[in-house]
């Protein structure tokens, strides 16, 4: 059985530069990796090949055996992903957006009925169902990005900065959220709070200049410390 | 079946703003306004539409641009486009669900056009068969000008750009046929050349289809600019999506 993710030598350059350099590593159902590094890391160009989105200059990507070059729609099939700042189609409705996801995705009507319900009652969107996502507040239109990437039950997903924008009961309760689906899925989530990855995350990667300095347990590569102290020494070097 | 939700999706998205509804009625009072002042509908005293198809190259020169312009523009504004080609679906099956949807709606702003059909059956006797032909040769034309304007907007982020571009695009294949070009092409280029230009024009093309004459020459010529005109959208959409 392979790996759900599965990332050899990794990278990405646009023009002269190198956004994202050499990165492996690989993720099993039942991890959650926290993805940490200052803005302008390679932390959302990473994840941007994950999912598909951009074409990697180096190295390959696999997805539950699914090369995200070769194999682009089994892939994407097997990901749910919330793109940076949840982008989303602002006239539609949150109901009719998750209808037209769950529609691409080939979901069953049974299935596509259980699973919207499941999202709507888990991420409280009933109350804003049905009305414009533009006329949303920023964390419900955040939620609405994460109901359409855990719609179809993916077994990976990628979250990049999934609570950003959320008050600290809705971190809470996506948090909470998380830690559930952990159990079957291999999680990435892209955060610039660290308290969440002790509270989160079984891994946490530290990308710096496009490179991983760290692939630790959050327990490990704390130790006690102040998260942010360490987070600083590891990315600006030692004289920080 | 992608295709079709796509494009079902983009069609019930542009019902959700104004901008459909002020397009349709833009479409009708210029359709109107250019057959019975500019064409002369009345004092032509005939049972046709020549003065109403007449008009069509020059109508869509101004208007599909305008319906054109948001179809990828906007997707890479909004950074929507980003969650759109990360779904299970091609970039192929993206571009033409997109184009359907523009098409369709044009081609319900064209039915809504019928208004004039019936207007010249209470008339006289037209040759009905003869505009049929006419008007499924107009969407044709309406659908080659939105494949050049939907290639126009997955050039630019900005839609008043994607406008400009779509619409100098169009002229292009507008122009090359007209009177006055051709007498300039003819006196600077081979004569050949000249009048292989004039052939690719959407004037020398739709002329005898606005007359009724279906040739299949100008219709294949048609599907093959849309059909070339998407396949470069699909290009210039993989290039450009994440920049």
């Amino acid at each position: 059985m392979p790996a759900s993710l599965q990332l050899d030598g990794l990278g990405k350059r646009f023009g002269p530069f190198w956004a994202v350099r050499d990165i492996s590593f690989s993720l099993e159902a039942g991890e959650v990796m926290g993805f940490l590094g200052p803005n302008g890391a390679g932390k959302s160009t990473t994840m941007k090949m994950l999912a598909g989105f951009l074409t990697p200059s180096q190295g390959s990507a696999r997805v539950c055996g699914a090369d995200v070059v070769g194999e682009p729609m089994a892939a994407r099939r097997a990901i749910g992903y919330l793109p940076e700042g949840a982008p989303l189609y602002g006239e539609m409705t949150p109901s009719g957006l998750l209808n037209f996801v769950a529609g691409v995705r080939a979901m069953r009507r049974p299935e596509r009925k259980a699973r919207r319900e499941w999202v709507a009652e888990r991420l409280g969107l009933a109350a804003v169902w049905n009305r414009p996502i533009e006329t949303l507040s920023k964390g419900y239109k955040r939620r609405v990005g994460l109901a359409l990437a855990v719609l179809h039950d993916p077994q990976v997903l990628i979250l990049d900065e999934p609570t950003d924008g959320l008050d600290p009961n809705q971190k809470h309760e996506v948090r909470q959220l998380l830690r559930e689906m952990a159990a079957e899925k291999a999680i990435i989530v892209s955060t610039h709070i660290l308290e969440e990855v002790t509270a989160v995350c079984s891994r946490a990667a530290i990308v710096a200049e496009g490179r991983m300095l760290v692939d630790e347990s959050p327990a490990r590569l704390f130790a006690g410390e102040p998260p942010d102290l360490v987070f600083r020494r590891l990315t600006l070097g030692a004289g920080a | 079946m992608t295709v079709l939700r796509i494009a079902k999706r983009e069609l019930l998205s542009s019902f959700a703003s104004p901008l459909a509804y002020v397009f349709l009625c833009l479409f009708l009072a210029l359709a109107g306004t250019l057959t019975f002042y500019l064409g002369g509908f009345f004092q032509r005293g005939q049972a046709d539409l020549e003065a109403f198809f007449a008009f069509h190259p020059w109508l869509y020169l101004l208007l599909i641009p305008a319906l054109s312009m948001r179809l990828w523009a906007e997707e890479r504004r909004s950074g929507s486009i980003e969650l759109l080609m990360t779904l299970p679906l091609t970039t192929a099956q993206a571009v033409v669900g997109k184009f359907l949807a523009a098409w369709v709606f044009t081609g319900l702003a064209l039915g809504l056009t019928a208004t004039l059909w019936i207007t010249v059956n209470k008339l006289g006797q037209p040759d009905n068969g003869v505009i049929a032909a006419a008007y499924l040769g107009s969407w044709l034309m309406a659908g080659a000008y939105l494949a050049l304007g939907s290639l126009a907007s997955a050039l630019s982020r900005n839609q008043v750009v994607a406008f400009l571009l779509a619409a100098a695009l169009c002229f292009l294949f507008l122009m090359s046929g007209l009177e006055v070009v051709q007498g300039l092409l003819r006196g600077l280029l081979p004569p050949g050349l000249a009048s292989a230009l004039a052939e690719l024009s959407f004037l020398t093309r739709f002329e005898p289809l606005s007359q009724g004459a279906l040739e299949l020459a100008d219709l294949a010529f048609f599907v093959l600019l849309i059909a070339a005109a998407l396949t470069i959208n699909a290009l210039l959409v993989e290039m450009k999506k994440a920049s």
